[in-house]
């Protein structure tokens, strides 16, 4: 996993609560084979005007113009804003998969689902829980001001605002940890390199016959 | 102090890291791969820029969606697409990370727990993890072995480990003698059936007393592979000479000085006399009929000389539902003998039995018999390539196919429906797989499990019977 940095980038604003995980990323997608590719299958069917197959050529399809990620002005955006539970429903890891796949690293919502946070931090996305008047606030700053765009310092746990102001947020230290330093599961597996390969070579000496 | 059990001593045997928590690092002697569970974990690696830990501890093989019926080709003949994707990429994953692949084509390949056993992969005293959770099945061996999820083979893939927390001890005793036409599948059915489906969730299951003593180590197998239809993941019989003698001179298997040290080392695997389980289960070997199950969970299982439960009679609100709405779905009336349940399909095969002893099982119930009428698909297929091989040279082709039955290849087949081989909807199936879930063999489909005896006994005569009144 890519170590976590700080990051300064447009914000697209997705004005709805309780967004599900088949929303982010409907069912036909999951019969595939990748955990990429997803991207542009994110949001399907809010993005596009036909009904999205595994196997479409997704560049010819038309596209919902009101939706939020197919204006031109959140065109590179890797910061979502969003309402309240969003991930919730099925605990597929596509969901993050498919939202990190598009280029979103960071989520700020008022509250996340829990299997979903979780598998956020597993594939390198930060979700940021704020305060819903935070959001609010967010919400119609991003709205008015073209090319809105916030820096994330997780080091610091800290939004700034483009005019300056900082947002203190909060996130287990531990997580942190693992995002920083681009630790997933099998990367904190591995900090114990050592005690696999000792007990490795004890098992090679006392139990021969497991080896070639 | 209190002795071990088999499960405590692989544990013990198997942890690298204790943490506080109760968390453990376990390291992972053997990873069995298959087409379905492994392609986002190969990317995983990928993209990670990570290799496997140890090459030779993974052994792949393609089974859900590889059809039965005869192709000329490799996986590229396949007409489904998405099963054609799924089969070649496991092909080009193995082959860029060096993993040994059994592939469509290749005489060993068949399905993963039939095949792991047979080519002494699964060896006693190992760890053994597929993404799969019939990978109870290796325990009968000996062997801790449980089913993982698509992130966890990555992870066993990258670090040879895995993050466990240790399970409780359970110990179900079956001491007697079963009488003929009893089986290890109906053993396994009927411990279901008395401790539920969620009756071992959180256990560690050992299959102990006389009844398992007398078994083969296939007929292990198959009780170990139902340990989760009992809600256990893990499934454990002790290491006998049958086990050691099942083990020896398969193509994994160690040779030579290596055999005779390991094969000392095996004597200790079995539980401590004065080991203590959590729990224990006893059942009276004796007293097992043949089995037959008439609902949409393991659990729901009968005697085949059994009457159809009677929701109205049960006082339990929540299980009268469940009892009211697996008639519903599988088209049953309360009251009525299992034994006239209308039999249409017969699907002889599964991980559970698909070994050459059930073959020659199924076909010894069927030989100078016809499959009735009312049978509209009755199909054979064997666990492994191997298999099939071993029960053409006996001449159980034949058996089958003179029957009517029709010989198919190796691979899952209807134990799950992933390729074309599906029970249509409405349709009652006498299958000798380990799950009746709604919608399992196919949508709508109506499942029975039975042993294959049983099996065999109801294709003949077109409805349930009890196959030692069979002549
Ligand atoms: S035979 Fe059935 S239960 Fe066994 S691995 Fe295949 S699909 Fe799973």
């Amino acid at each position: 996993m890519d170590k976590f940095k700080k990051l300064t980038a447009i914000v697209a604003p997705l004005d709805r609560a309780n967004v599900d995980t088949d929303a982010i990323i409907p069912k036909q997608f999951l019969k595939s084979i990748k955990r990429t590719g997803f991207g542009p299958n994110l949001f399907d069917e809010w993005r596009y005007e036909d009904v999205g197959q595994p196997d479409s050529d997704n560049s010819g399809r038309p596209l919902r113009k009101e939706f939020v990620l197919n204006q031109p002005r959140y065109q590179g955006a890797k910061i979502l804003l969003t309402r309240e539970n969003f991930g919730c429903g099925s605990s597929r890891e596509h969901a993050p998969w498919a939202l990190k796949d598009y280029g979103f690293d960071v989520i700020i919502s008022p509250s996340f689902a829990d299997i979903f946070f979780n598998n956020s931090f597993k594939n390198g996305i930060l979700p940021i829980i704020l305060d819903e008047k935070t959001v609010d606030d967010l919400f119609n700053e991003v709205f008015a001001a073209e090319g809105y765009e916030l820096t994330v310092d997780l080091d610091a746990q800290q939004i700034i605002k483009p005019n300056g102001d900082m947002i203190a947020f909060e996130v287990d230290s531990f997580r942190r940890h693992c995002l920083l330093n681009g630790l997933d599961d099998i990367g904190l597996t591995l900090q114990y390199q050592d005690d696999i390969k000792a007990y490795e070579d004890n098992r090679k000496a006392t139990k021969p016959w497991l080896y070639a | 102090m209190a002795g071990k059990t088999l499960y405590d001593k692989l544990w013990d045997d198997h942890v690298v890291r204790q943490e506080e928590d109760g968390t453990a690092l376990i390291y992972i002697d053997r990873q069995l791969l298959h087409e379905v569970t492994s392609p986002q974990a190969f990317e995983g690696l990928r993209l990670a820029h990570r290799k496997p830990w140890r090459v030779d501890a993974n052994l792949a093989t393609c089974d859900h969606n590889v059809p039965t019926t005869a192709l000329k080709g490799g996986a590229e003949t396949i007409d489904d697409p998405v099963s054609r994707i799924q089969v070649q990429t496991l092909g080009m994953n193995t082959r860029e990370f060096g993993i040994t692949e059994f592939g469509m084509g290749d005489p060993r390949q068949g399905i993963v727990h039939v095949v792991g056993p047979e080519e002494g992969m699964t060896l006693p005293g190992t760890t053994v993890v597929c993404g799969d959770s019939h990978t109870a099945t290796h325990g009968a061996l000996g062997a801790l072995a449980h089913g993982i999820g698509t992130s966890e083979v990555e992870h066993v893939l990258a670090t040879q480990c895995l993050l466990q927390k240790k399970m409780k001890n359970m110990l179900v005793k079956v001491d007697g003698q079963l009488k003929p036409g009893v089986t290890p599948k109906d053993v396994v059915l009927a411990i279901i059936g008395k401790i539920g489906t969620a009756g071992g969730t959180g256990y560690a299951i050992e299959f102990g007393g006389q009844v398992f003593k007398d078994m083969s180590v296939e007929g292990r197998m198959t009780v170990c592979n139902m340990a989760i239809e009992g809600g256990a993941r893990v499934g454990l019989v002790g290491v006998d000479e049958k086990t050691v003698e099942y083990v020896k001179g398969r193509p994994f298997a160690p040779k030579g000085e290596k055999w005779d040290q390991a094969v000392e080392a095996w004597k200790e695997l079995h539980s401590d006399d004065d080991a203590v389980f959590d729990r224990v289960v006893e059942l009276d070997g004796d007293s097992i009929e043949p089995q037959v199950s008439w609902g949409t969970s393991p659990e729901m299982v009968l005697d085949v000389n059994g009457i159809v439960p009677d929701p109205e009679k049960e006082a339990d609100p929540v299980k009268a539902t469940s009892i009211r709405n697996a008639l519903r779905y599988m088209g049953l009336q309360a009251g009525m003998a299992i034994k006239d349940i209308p039999v249409e399909y017969v699907f002889i095969g599964s991980c559970t039995n698909s070994r050459i002893e059930d073959l020659r099982a199924a076909a010894e119930v069927l030989k100078g018999k016809k499959v009735s009428d009312k049978v509209e698909l009755a199909i054979a297929v064997p666990g492994s390539g191997l298999v099939k091989q071993q029960a053409e040279e006996e001449g159980l082709d034949k058996v089958f196919v003179e029957a009517g039955f029709e010989w198919r290849n190796p691979g899952c087949s209807m134990c799950l429906a992933m390729n074309s081989d599906r029970l249509p909807s409405g349709k009652h199936c006498a299958s000798t797989s380990n799950r009746n879930f709604e919608g399992r063999q196919g949508a709508g489909g109506r499942t029975h499990l039975v042993s294959p005896q049983m099996a065999a006994a109801a294709a003949v005569a077109g409805h349930f019977v009890d196959v030692r009144d069979f002549a």
